[in-house]
């Protein structure tokens, strides 16, 4: 199976917290790793390393087999998207969503600027926004829309390799599911390789070939979900799975 | 029912000078002691009621119609709990100005109150000694702290908005355990909007199902659920993912 990306022995500490202790972790192509574990135990700090967002303080990247510098390519920054689990912090407010979506088409050259208009209004469709929503700015919808706009943005640049932070957490469940079916639609147009991070184990259920758990700044199981949801090898993992809440059986 | 409720909507309409009509003509009424679950899909006006309830609509939108009638006052707890906070204030400091303003005792004995919530609601005994910054503290434990201010304000409605999503689901847990206990002893009601119609079941014996600003359905929780009148309750539903059966079974929700 071919990798698409590599963690090797990555280390960050904030101050003298360490947030990530040594996480060795593959990611092969074309497939979804859920990420999953305890509030505060690093999965997203883990997120913005790969992004190139936080320089770790030891270990390395490789995308392929090409390293990750300190300084990025706009090629490899193009490669590597990221969706957050707050959308707010990836859209300008000052910005309505028709400048928002052809500045990302424009800047890594996606389409003619003569295609941007057609392109953007594709990309509102593919996440259930009307057209009309080209002319609003961010603040003007709900926190699940704000989210769907930003993967609309995320998306437009055509990535391999996309991490989602939480990225549904906003979302309610009918539309959680149509933007699953979304990824697994995109997963297989642009051939993506995805690192999913969820509290939320359903969705993890739904969307992941290997499960990874993290708990205190270290990786406890990394799985196969079907082992994972069934036989989960660490007393953590059952314990999380346990906590699921249920809808009641009449 | 001879039950006086705490808090009554009738008729509440809120709109955008610019667009369309937000919330539309929506009612329903709370008791005392009660947890109501409002569901239903994103933009269908959530946020928005729990707001107007609250009396502080965001800039831009604004009652249109209706009466939101309540005799007794509400305090929110928002989903985003590090937005919630000052990150500039140690948190055992912030809770004790609220406490202090709030329920009008002296400072010594705002902090005392103080102390004893964030003992209740599980935070480290070491904040009696050393404060804490937010950033300092956890999500979930940040979300507690929130959740203290809140409870401060001795509120007869409490409003979430969302209070667990950013939470895994072991803290998430010990969170709504935290709150039924808490509104067993104090007796508040309570508003719960979740996208997790598991969680509302658990949790709430009413249901409120919004879509695109209406009320479709409300009715009790399980024979809302039993007998959904419209296929969009039966959609959610449908849409809670299901997990297979964990081997060697695990510790279930009530
Ligand atoms: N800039 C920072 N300075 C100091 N500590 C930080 C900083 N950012 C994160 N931390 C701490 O590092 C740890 C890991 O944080 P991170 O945000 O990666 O967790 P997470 O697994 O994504 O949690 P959640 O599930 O709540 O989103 C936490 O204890 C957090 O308090
Ligand atoms: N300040 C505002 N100005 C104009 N429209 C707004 C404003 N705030 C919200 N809206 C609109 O009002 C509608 C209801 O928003 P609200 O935030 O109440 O939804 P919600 O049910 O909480 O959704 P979610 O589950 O995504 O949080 C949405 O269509 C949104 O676009
Ligand atoms: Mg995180
Ligand atoms: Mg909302």
């Amino acid at each position: 199976m071919e990798v698409a990306l590599q963690v090797q022995d990555i280390t960050v500490r904030y101050g003298g917290f360490t947030a990530l202790d040594q996480i060795r972790l593959e990611l092969a192509r074309h497939t979804t790793l859920g990420l999953v574990g305890e509030s505060g135990s690093g999965k997203s700090t883990l997120a913005r390393v790969i992004a190139g967002l936080i320089t770790p303080d030891e270990g390395q990247l490789l995308l392929g087999a090409e390293p990750l510098g300190k300084k990025r390519s706009k090629a490899q920054h193009k490669q590597i998207q990221m969706i957050f689990q707050n959308p707010d912090s990836s859209l300008n407010p000052r910005h309505t969503v028709r400048q928002i979506l052809a500045e990302a088409l424009l800047f890594h050259r996606i389409v003619e600027r003569s295609q941007v208009e057609r392109r953007s209004k594709e990309l509102l469709s593919r996440v259930q926004l009307d057209a009309k929503s080209l002319d609003r700015y961010p603040h003007e919808f709900s926190g699940g829309q704000r989210q769907r706009i930003a993967i609309a943005r995320a998306l437009s640049v055509e990535p391999s390799l996309l991490i989602a932070d939480e990225p549904t957490s906003a979302l309610d469940v009918s539309v959680q599911r149509s933007v699953l079916e979304l990824f697994h639609t995109l997963q297989a147009e642009l051939n993506l390789t995805m690192l999913f991070i969820s509290h939320d184990l359903g969705v993890i259920h739904a969307v992941s070939d290997t499960v990874a758990v993290m708990r205190q700044g270290q990786l406890v199981e990394v799985n196969s979900k079907d082992e994972f949801f069934v036989r989960p090898q660490h007393e953590y993992s059952r314990e999380l799975l346990s906590a699921v809440p249920k809808m009641p059986q009449y | 029912m001879t039950i006086q409720p705490v808090l009554e909507l009738e008729e509440l309409t809120l709109a955008a000078p610019s667009t369309e009509i937000l919330v539309n003509s929506i009612s329903f009424s709370l008791e005392r002691g009660e947890s109501l679950g409002l569901v239903g899909e994103s933009g269908s006006g959530k946020s928005l009621t729990l707001r107007a309830i609250l009396g502080l609509l965001p800039r831009g939108v604004e009652q249109t119609g209706g009466v939101v009638r309540s005799k007794v006052s509400s305090a929110m707890v928002f989903q985003d709990p590090r937005g919630a906070l000052d990150p500039l204030c140690p948190v055992v400091k912030q809770l004790t100005e609220v406490v202090y303003y709030r329920q009008r005792t002296s400072l010594k004995a705002a902090r005392r109150i103080a102390l004893e919530l964030l003992e209740r609601l599980g935070l480290p005994a070491s904040l009696k000694t050393k404060d804490r910054y937010p950033g300092q503290l956890s999500g979930g434990q940040c979300q507690r702290v929130v959740i203290a201010l809140a409870l401060a304000c001795k509120p007869g409605i409490l409003l979430c908005d969302e209070p667990t999503t950013a939470l895994d689901v072991t803290v998430q847990r010990q969170i709504i355990d935290t709150i039924t206990s808490l509104q067993q002893e104090l007796g508040f009601a309570m508003v719960f909007v979740t996208h997790n119609l598991a969680i509302a079941a658990n949790l709430c014996s009413r249901l409120v199902v919004m879509k695109q600003g209406r009320i479709i359905e409300q009715g009790e929780t399980h024979s809302l659920l039993r007998h959904p009148a419209e296929a969009y309750t039966q959609m959610l539903m449908d849409s809670v993912l299901p997990l297979p059966e964990l081997e060697g079974g695990g510790v279930s929700w009530k």
